[in-house]
């Protein structure tokens, strides 16, 4: 669970006063929270921890890096990890 | 075993290994305190690359690994309470409690969800207002942000429905214990990269001080943890004790400061008891006077708790790299990923799992 995937920052937006944005990872694309890279911009990449993006890294060492979770199988599980929040979503979408 | 060749920069991986296995003179012993990297270096084999002088020694930071007995059975019964949605991050379903996992509780038709995220939890307690939202907040310091900035905003938005079961371990008083106890026979640390992108590297250079011992800040990959295990070798064989950064691309010396000081305003230092090892003085954090009202713990009152561990189980010792998973009478026997005994045996970060996962079963002293 430790696991930080590294993403494209694709839009920021605020939501009830807090800094979000839509991150892609690899094609997945999640709402991420921004609050804690105050500066980071659209088109920047970034490494994310359950939902938050905890620091800003280059263009390089992201695709680097990526490209070896992929390898590993490790992109899998991250993403795994990332579709688990699709739950909440799916059940918030049932009215009961 | 992997082979070299397997890597994406295998002539890289080489020359590391090359020059490792050139400075080496003695024996030395290099704990990985992060459980990624423990999954990161058996996955690859790049403990099964080095010369035969420098072991790799598993630690404890495996969040799922070290979450006490005694918190995971909370955990049970506030699941089954039938007001209560409970929100965890996957791993923690099937760690097994005293008597039961939260899939258990599930499957008598408890109401645990797995999230991605806290914020997740906090949405669910927005949207179920007539219901409580009890989210299982574990984790390092890398997890810390995540779950402050949760309790933050439910407070903000006055959401009464929220609260948290928070069991947070921290890596510095981890790496203090391990040098103090006894019969300890770590040289050197790898330190976690992510844990040290939040809160930077400056808490690190006091204990290499203190105990004489290398630090260094390593990140995931197999090149990271070859170039990681490199500097601490060359530190160890020229007597040096310093902390180096050899993850720079991700992690700065002062960290996340917007991280730090949310953490600073929700969570306040605490003794910890880790699953396995016992109590580490300071080694945890818990919600502050600020937010106590979102205590998961006060808010249910669960009484009579009384914690029985496996009597197969080893995984204290595995957690303090005393044994190796595979030495352990249990490993692929009693105990497998699909029915574990222990929770280092669980999460794919624990040492047992990655042992299992790679087919570790031959080497070490233990069972077929
Ligand atoms: S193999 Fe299983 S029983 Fe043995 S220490 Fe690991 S988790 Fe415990």
């Amino acid at each position: 669970m430790c696991l930080a995937v590294p993403g494209q920052v694709e839009s920021i937006h605020e939501e009830n006063g807090t800094r979000m944005g839509r991150v892609n990872f690899g094609g997945v694309v999640k709402e991420i929270c921004l609050a804690y890279l105050p500066d980071i911009l659209v088109g920047d990449y970034t490494i994310v921890h359950v939902g938050f993006a905890i620091s800003k890294i280059d263009e390089a060492s992201a695709q680097a890096t990526l490209r070896t979770f992929a390898e590993l199988g490790l992109l899998e599980e991250g993403l795994e990890e990332l579709r688990a929040g699709d739950e909440v979503d799916g059940a918030l979408a049932d009215p009961t | 075993m992997k082979h070299l060749t397997e890597y994406r920069d295998a002539e890289q991986a080489r020359r590391l290994v090359a020059e490792i296995g050139r400075v080496v003179t003695r024996p030395w012993a290099i704990m990985e305190v992060c459980g990624g990297q423990t999954h990161s270096i058996i996955r690859n084999g790049i403990d099964q690359l080095l010369p035969p002088e420098v072991e790799m020694i598993h630690g404890p930071g495996c969040p799922v690994c070290v979450t006490p007995l005694e918190v995971i059975d909370r955990a049970l019964a506030i699941a089954a309470d039938p007001r209560v949605i409970f929100c965890s991050f996957g791993d923690m379903l099937r760690v097994p409690g005293s008597r039961e996992n939260l899939f258990a509780v599930k499957g008598r038709g408890g109401d645990v969800r797995v999230v991605y995220s806290p914020l997740d939890a906090v949405k669910l307690a927005r949207q179920h207002p007539d219901r409580e939202v009890v989210f299982l907040a574990i984790g390092f310091e890398t997890t810390a942000p995540a779950n402050a900035m949760a309790v933050k905003l439910a407070k903000r938005e006055g959401l009464r429905n929220f609260s948290m079961l928070v069991s947070h371990v921290l890596v510095p008083p981890a790496i203090h214990a391990i040098m103090r106890s006894p019969g300890n026979r770590v040289n050197a640390f790898l330190a976690a990269g992510h844990v040290c992108s939040v809160m930077g590297t400056w808490q690190y250079p006091p204990l290499a001080d203190r105990f004489r011992v290398p630090i260094v800040i390593t990140g995931f990959e197999p090149l990271d943890l070859l170039d990681g295990i490199r500097r601490t070798v060359l530190q160890l064989e020229q007597g040096r004790h310093e902390v180096e950064n050899a993850y720079a691309r991700v992690v700065s010396e002062r960290g996340n400061e917007a991280a730090q000081a949310v953490i600073a305003e929700v969570f306040t230092p605490q003794d910890r008891a880790w699953r396995g090892i016992g109590v580490i003085p300071g080694s945890g954090w818990s919600l502050s006077a600020d937010y106590r009202d979102f205590d998961a713990e006060e808010r249910f009152a669960v009484s009579g708790i009384t914690t029985t561990e496996s009597p197969l189980c080893r995984s204290g010792e595995v957690l303090k790299g005393t044994l190796k998973p595979n030495q352990c009478p249990a490993f692929g026997k009693e105990c497998t990923p699909r029915r574990p005994l222990g929770a280092t045996m669980v999460s794919g970060e624990g040492a047992c799992a990655a042992y299992y996962n790679a087919g570790r079963f031959l080497e070490g002293s233990g069972t077929a």
